[in-house]
């Protein structure tokens, strides 16, 4: 009669087996960090332990911060402009490669081959294309007589160039989600449509871009937060200058963290990003949920 | 098919090639840049394509600097993290999806909260946490804190679901263990999925940069794509970018080797992360 019961139990205990590692990880590296960042915040501190309650000073430091402000704005441009450009960009490829094309494997792939390359790899690489001096871009201007341009040296338009090249970067991800999408929409409705004598643009309007909805909605939530992260390019490019012209959120942590030693500081700038993330997020699902009642 | 469509078609593919011509084009500067000598590099004209190709920046920069060392970290790293982790994903996507047990929610909750707290956001906690244990500067400091993955379990829980019910009943009815029931009845039926952790998992540990730049110091250990961005301003080279285009495609080959002879499960393991 024992076997039964201990069978039971063994069943019982079994998912925690499977599960724990995840958990314990999750403890050690995602959850402690981040109370340990809370406490952080209310500290003016460069190690644990040694820091001395301020209390919410590190907050209304930020309030007039003109860094930071600088810092801030430059997130907002940087997304605005990386965001919907991506993602009409990948749209607008995925709507053309969504039919029978000569080479269109080849022409998919190329798409798709600039988010393998790591983002310091991009970073080098452009630094070197869109270089003042010997960069290949200024050289094809002065071949074509319309002299260099400051890519990477001019404040307004270092934020222009790195925006392009980030956008090189995520419209292989946005193409191939949109792809995915659009090859579930069932043909008839178009073929329907068609007979009905609706225009390419018209069916686009009416059929295409409606079911694409949840679509458009998970890959605004995601560039959004890539674009709220990245890192890598903007770092080996421009190292957020000229000036501050390109410095965004992210670098001005890592500057807080590591060159400043402002430990507690930082941790109060990293709680901010994920307000600033989780306040985006419940606003783009009330949006969605709005216009799921308006139709 | 009319001529009409057939000529649009023909110039959708062309403006769609030029496009093409246009994504690839870096990739392509960085190896001729990379096989061309350092001088002509430094010019002012306009040359589309090596005409000396040399090996001369490779040789310069894999002797000056220790170009072999920052492969092997960049490949442990990758290849025990992702080990690590995927078996670690694996077995909490099971838990996740095919057993009942109480805390299920709350643990599934508390791991998808995580998604919007990327390191970054953790980047000073996960520091003193890594110093505290005395890693920084070693490859354990950059594995340990990237072995929880969120988006990896996720992708394992829902392929999960898809492994029938009655399956895991009739091993157990056998006298199968749990353990045998995971590792001999359901993981074999899980190749597509392990493919694409696998395949996620290394190429986000080979590109890593912004958290192994924080916890390696010493020039020797640092990871490749961290190693590349100190060359930009290396005061070793008269003309660093040579040398920088030179290392950027090794750090680049690997990846791409991969991608080309994987490309489908690699395209649906991107599309994967994005249906999260």
């Amino acid at each position: 009669m024992s076997r039964p019961s201990d069978g039971r139990r063994r069943a019982a205990l079994a998912p925690w087996l499977f599960v724990s590692p995840a958990v314990l990880l999750f403890l050690g590296f995602s959850l402690i960090p981040i109370i340990i960042a809370v406490t952080l915040s209310f500290q003016d501190t460069a190690a644990v332990g040694d820091g001395d309650w301020v209390g919410l000073e590190n907050f209304t430091t930020m309030a007039d911060d003109g860094l930071l402000h600088t810092a801030l704005r430059n997130t907002l441009v940087f997304t605005v402009g990386t965001v919907p450009t991506a993602m009409i960009a990948g749209l607008g490829l995925a709507v053309a490669l969504n039919r029978p094309l000569p080479g269109r494997p080849v022409l998919r792939a190329a798409f798709f081959v600039p988010m393998v390359a790591a983002g310091v790899v991009v970073g080098v690489v452009m630094a070197w294309i869109f270089h003042g001096d010997y960069g290949v871009a200024n050289n094809l201007l002065e071949a074509l007589g319309l002299g260099r341009a400051p890519w990477l040296t001019s404040p307004t338009l270092s934020m222009l160039t790195l925006i392009a090249v980030v956008v090189w970067t995520r419209i292989g991800f946005c193409m191939i989600i949109y792809l995915g999408a659009l090859q579930s929409i069932p043909q008839d409705l178009h073929e329907a449509a068609t007979v009905d004598g609706a225009s390419a643009w018209r069916r686009f309007r009416s059929i295409t871009w409606p079911l694409l909805g949840p679509t458009t909605s998970i890959l605004v939530i995601l560039n959004v937060v890539f674009s709220l992260q990245a890192f890598d390019i903007i770092y080996v490019m421009t190292g957020g200058g000229p000036g501050f012209s390109t410095t965004v959120l992210i670098q001005y942590i890592f500057r807080s963290a590591f060159a400043d030693a402002r430990m507690g500081y930082a941790a109060a700038l990293g709680l901010l990003l994920v307000a600033l993330l989780l306040v985006f997020t419940l606003l783009r699902q009330r949006a969605s949920r709005r216009a799921e009642e308006l139709t | 098919m009319t001529k009409r469509t057939t000529r649009r078609r023909w110039w959708i593919t062309a403006a769609l090639a030029g496009l093409a011509v246009l994504m690839i084009f870096p990739l392509y500067w960085m190896a001729v840049s990379a096989f061309t000598p350092g001088g002509q590099a430094q010019s002012r004209d306009l040359r589309l394509w090596p005409t000396d190709p040399t090996m001369e920046n490779f040789r310069e920069v894999f002797t000056s600097q220790p170009v072999w060392s920052w492969l092997g970290n960049s490949l442990f790293i990758s290849t025990v993290g992702t080990a690590i982790s995927v078996m670690v994903s694996l077995g909490a996507g099971y838990a996740l999806a095919k057993f009942q047990f109480r805390g299920r929610g709350l643990i599934y909750a508390a791991f998808l909260v995580t998604i919007m707290m990327p390191i970054q956001v953790t980047l000073v906690p996960s520091f003193l946490i890594v110093a505290r244990i005395g890693l920084v500067d070693t490859p354990w400091a950059v594995i340990l804190p990237t072995l929880f993955d969120v988006v990896g379990i996720f992708i394992a829980r829902q392929f999960m679901l898809g492994v029938p019910d009655p399956l895991l009943e009739a091993a157990r009815l056998d006298g199968a263990s749990e353990r045998q029931t995971f590792t001999k009845v359901v993981l074999p039926t899980c190749g597509p999925l392990i493919g694409v952790l696998v395949i996620l998992g290394f190429m986000t540990r080979w590109n890593d940069f912004l958290w192994p730049l924080v916890v390696l110091q010493g020039n020797e250990n640092l990871t490749v794509p961290v190693g590349l961005s100190t060359l930009t301003n290396n005061p070793a080279f008269t003309s660093p970018w040579g040398a920088v285009m030179a290392v950027a495609c090794v750090a680049v080959l690997p990846l791409l080797a991969v991608f080309l002879v994987f490309q489908r499960q690699f395209v649906q393991g991107i599309a994967n992360t994005g249906i999260k």
